[in-house]
């Protein structure tokens, strides 16, 4: 798939959280890539930033065809996520798009559950829009903290049932993904997205019920383009680049033992 | 158009850009950003006699104006590159180079002479520098004696054009130098990554799985364009600048210290269309300041 380098503008930037930004890209003089697949991410040019030498990958959150935008959902981890942030509507990024494999499109009739914990939650959206589009019913399973530090709830619940697991029981049950009750029920393909221990939880429930799993890893890059090796994940394959070759995996293709 | 065409050796460039190995994979990644065509050359990834699985991740971290990394030397090994990555590239209309590693000279030398058959491949560069393996690599760039035994051993190997790659950490890299040019290398490139290291103080240990890294980014420029100047002025063969390079400015930098080509490395992380910019650069500032020849320029300091 062609990759671009593309400049954006900041069309807006809503602070959807104490630390997490949506940022609504248009392309200038330029159109969106044809085909972006949900999993696949950016690499952001951090221009302001003293402390910042290399882009920032931040995975799609989503696309809208109609409008012409591009959505990142930023969680602020750095001084470049949080330059990032501070970009008013009218400022421009420089993006590197489309990067990686994306997730696996299920086939029709499917039953699929797609898990987001914290800004994991990301790319989800764009997945269950495009899951829709092709007419499979997502369904979703959203981890947070507590009822505040759910991301875009209503963006998900328009596309399909939401199950939630909160730390404090403040919305959905209480708990951990792993431990809520949707999981109970009979699934072919579990996707999931999140911290390690949450992606790693979800991959011994796949294999208790014989779901399929792919998880979206997010190992440090330099260069996005699998050229400087720097992301490698060890596979049964041996080592692997998460920017060329993930950063979705099915989880049999990982060493994840325990 | 200023003429930009330099020799390295019995070697014709179309201009003096080349790529770094180990930051421009075997060129096909960067082959939707700019045409390769227009570049002098590229230098694909380090290649060993066997495969090899680098060092365990975490191998990156970003430091101030660069980035450590302890890849290790990753590939898949010469027979690979041979069979399935050789037939994809060789058609393209520049230089291709192939950046040799091993851990004893006869590693090194195997590989060149599995190499030497393919008329596309225009150079060897001899990584005696690599700071991130435990056996050879840097081992042999940090004396004289092994410096200039790994390049007899090629020499004798590779009948085509050998370029010796340089590393920073040597109390006088200029007596490296001679010791390979004395051995028949054709040229020298340097430099090579710092040895370097970054500490997590949060989680109170190393950002590397090796603790320490080859350091690269433009916080090494200054040290590259010095010891560059200092190895033209030691050496009669060409010498090829490279460290830190993010723009023509900085590789005119290292052309006035005495290069005949730079490669460019990093920055093709941070701007993948960064080569064809500099070359475009280059000509702006030989227009700007009326050079017709770039050679003119080589050594002036």
């Amino acid at each position: 798939m062609k990759k671009y380098i593309i400049d954006f503008e900041i069309v807006d930037n809503r602070k959807v959280h104490s630390l997490y930004s949506l940022l609504i890209l248009k392309p200038i003089n330029a159109q969106l890539p044809e085909e972006i697949l949900p999993g696949q991410f950016v690499e952001v040019a951090v221009q302001d930033s003293p402390t910042t030498f290399l882009r920032r990958p931040i995975s799609v959150n989503f696309v809208d065809r109609e409008a012409g935008t591009l959505w990142l959902l930023v969680r602020r981890a750095g001084d470049g996520t949080a330059s990032m942030m501070a970009k008013q509507p009218g400022e421009k990024l420089n993006l590197v798009l489309p990067l990686g494999n994306g997730f696996t499109m299920p086939k029709e009739g499917e039953r699929c559950l797609l898990i987001g914990g914290g800004v994991g939650v990301a790319p989800m959206l764009y997945f269950g829009a495009e899951m829709k589009r092709c007419g499979i019913m997502p369904e979703f399973l959203l981890g947070a903290r507590s009822e505040a530090d759910l991301l875009q709830i209503e963006d998900f619940k328009a596309l399909g049932t939401v199950h939630v697991s909160t730390d404090d029981g403040s919305a959905g049950e209480q708990g951990v993904v792993t431990t809520n009750s949707a999981l109970t029920q009979k699934w072919d393909r579990l996707y999931c997205c999140g911290p390690l221990p949450m992606m790693k939880a979800v991959a011994r429930v796949a294999r208790q019920i014989g779901a399929d799993c792919e998880v979206s890893l997010e190992n440090m890059m330099a260069c996005g383009l699998g050229a400087c090796l720097c992301c490698v994940e060890p596979t049964v394959k041996g080592n692997v680049c998460v920017c060329t070759d993930g950063p979705v995996f099915n989880i049999n293709q990982l060493t994840w033992q325990d | 158009m200023a003429r930009l065409n330099v020799n390295i050796g019995s070697l014709e460039l179309k201009n003096p850009v080349l790529t770094a190995s180990g930051t421009f994979g075997y060129g096909e990644e960067f082959a939707d950003f700019i045409d390769l065509n227009r570049l002098g050359g590229f230098i694909v990834k380090g290649t060993t006699l066997n495969p090899r699985e680098g060092n365990p991740y975490p191998r990156m971290a970003e430091t101030p104006s660069g980035m450590l990394n302890a890849v290790g030397l990753q590939n898949k090994g010469v027979d690979y590159f041979i069979e399935h990555i050789y037939p994809r590239i060789k058609d393209l209309d520049t230089n291709i180079m192939v950046n040799v590693s091993g851990a004893c000279p006869d590693d090194y030398a195997e590989v060149c002479r599995r190499l030497a058959p393919l008329d596309r491949i225009a150079a060897v560069e001899i990584n005696i520098s690599c700071p991130n393996v435990k056996q050879g690599g840097m081992a042999f760039g940090t004396t004289c004696a092994g410096a200039a035994e790994v390049t007899k051993a090629v020499r004798r190997a590779y009948p085509g054009n050998v370029i010796v790659k340089l590393s920073p950490n040597v109390t006088d890299v200029t007596e490296i130098a001679r010791a390979v040019e004395a051995e028949g290398a054709d040229s020298v490139s340097l430099i090579n990554t710092l040895l370097g290291m970054a500490i997590d103080v949060e989680r109170r240990r190393p950002y590397l799985s090796t603790v320490t890294g080859g350091l690269s980014g433009p916080a090494v420029k200054p040290v590259a364009v010095r010891m560059v100047w200092q190895v033209a002025k030691a050496v009669k063969i060409p010498v090829i600048g490279l460290g830190g390079i993010m723009n023509g400015h900085d590789a005119l930098e290292f052309i006035m210290a005495g290069a005949t080509a730079v490669e460019v490395g990093t920055a093709n992380f941070i701007d993948p269309a960064v080569t064809v910019k500099i070359i475009d650069e280059i000509n702006d500032y030989c227009n700007r300041h009326n050079i017709d020849d770039i050679n003119s320029l080589r050594g002036i300091i």
